[in-house]
């Protein structure tokens, strides 16, 4: 019972256990935070707006993402990792969400910011049902910890539309 | 005790996740600095729609599954099937490229679950855990 063996299986058992509880309490402290971010993005030009030779429309836009979301970070966050996506509905599909832009924020003091951006990401729809398409831009925001529970949640942006005709 | 503590921790997992791969290793460097190597993710499947920003493993048929970001997702009115699109964080382009059998868009079905937790490092452990024929 006293052999070097159980000795070591009994001492690696009782660190990786209260190594588990210590990452478990370390996430339940996140649940402390109340975060109150803000964000504004205005779109400010329309580069262009074309119909693929696939067939599909694409949008080309530029906007100016403006916010503050330093009250999302707490002592165990690794970093976050935020994205704008548009939100719209088409006769097809009840949603669309396709992603515009994204980065990640490695800590508290880049996390007030202001970028002025064309999308990273092509705007394509599955269709041709943009022209004139009203839609919302949303903010989404992904908290990674260094160890445990992932939070995310967006804000909701509304009142954006696309130009009637092709340019 | 290290075993079968483990094991018991494992099958409970798979219990409460409704998943059977609660839990999975991160294998490449695709989603730095968010997940590195050796990092184990905590999955959860339920019926919740998939929406862009989840973090989600898939597997279309390859060797290993993929943990990427959904980026896009388009979902049908009537069937509420729908097609998605994922990217690694750290990689440059999304994974049309990827996706086999020259499919365009991913579908709910290859997703194995959205990963809500993660431990880094502990990973190892874990492939140390499969390799032993106990399950």
């Amino acid at each position: 019972m006293h052999s070097f063996g159980y000795r070591l299986n009994g001492l690696l058992t009782f660190a990786v256990t209260i190594l588990a509880l210590m990452c478990a309490i370390t996430s339940l402290s996140d649940n402390f935070n109340t975060p109150s971010p803000s964000a504004e993005i205005k779109i400010m030009n329309i580069n262009w707006f074309q119909k693929q030779p696939q067939g599909h429309d694409e949008v080309s836009l530029t906007m100016n993402v403006s916010a503050d979301l330093q009250s999302l970070f707490t002592w165990n966050t690794k970093q976050v990792f935020i994205f704008v996506a548009a939100e719209y509905e088409t006769r097809k599909n009840s949603l669309n969400q396709v992603s515009l832009w994204d980065a990640i924020i490695p800590a508290k003091e880049h996390a007030k910011f202001w970028i002025h951006t064309s999308n990273k990401y092509r705007f394509v729809d599955q269709g041709n049902n943009l022209r004139g398409k009203k839609f919302n831009l949303t903010l989404h925001w992904h908290v990674m910890p260094k160890t445990g529970k992932m939070f995310a949640d967006k804000i909701v942006l509304t009142g954006y539309s696309l130009p009637e005709e092709y340019r | 005790m290290v075993i079968s503590s483990a094991l018991i921790i494992w099958k409970g997992l798979i219990y409460i996740t409704g998943s059977e791969s609660p839990v999975v290793v991160v294998l490449s460097g695709s989603m730095e600095p968010g997940f590195k190597r050796g990092d184990i993710l905590f999955l959860n499947m339920n019926k919740d729609p998939i929406r862009a920003g989840q973090i989600v493993v898939f597997n279309d048929g390859r060797d290993v599954p993929i943990v990427h970001r959904v980026i896009e997702v388009h979902e049908q009115r009537d069937s509420k099937e729908a097609d998605i699109l994922t990217k690694g964080d750290a990689n440059p382009h999304d994974d049309r490229m990827l996706y086999t059998s020259s499919n365009r868009w991913l579908q709910r079905k290859y997703i194995m679950g959205r990963a809500v937790g993660f431990l880094p490092y502990v990973g190892w452990l874990t492939i140390i855990m499969t390799d032993k024929p106990i399950i």
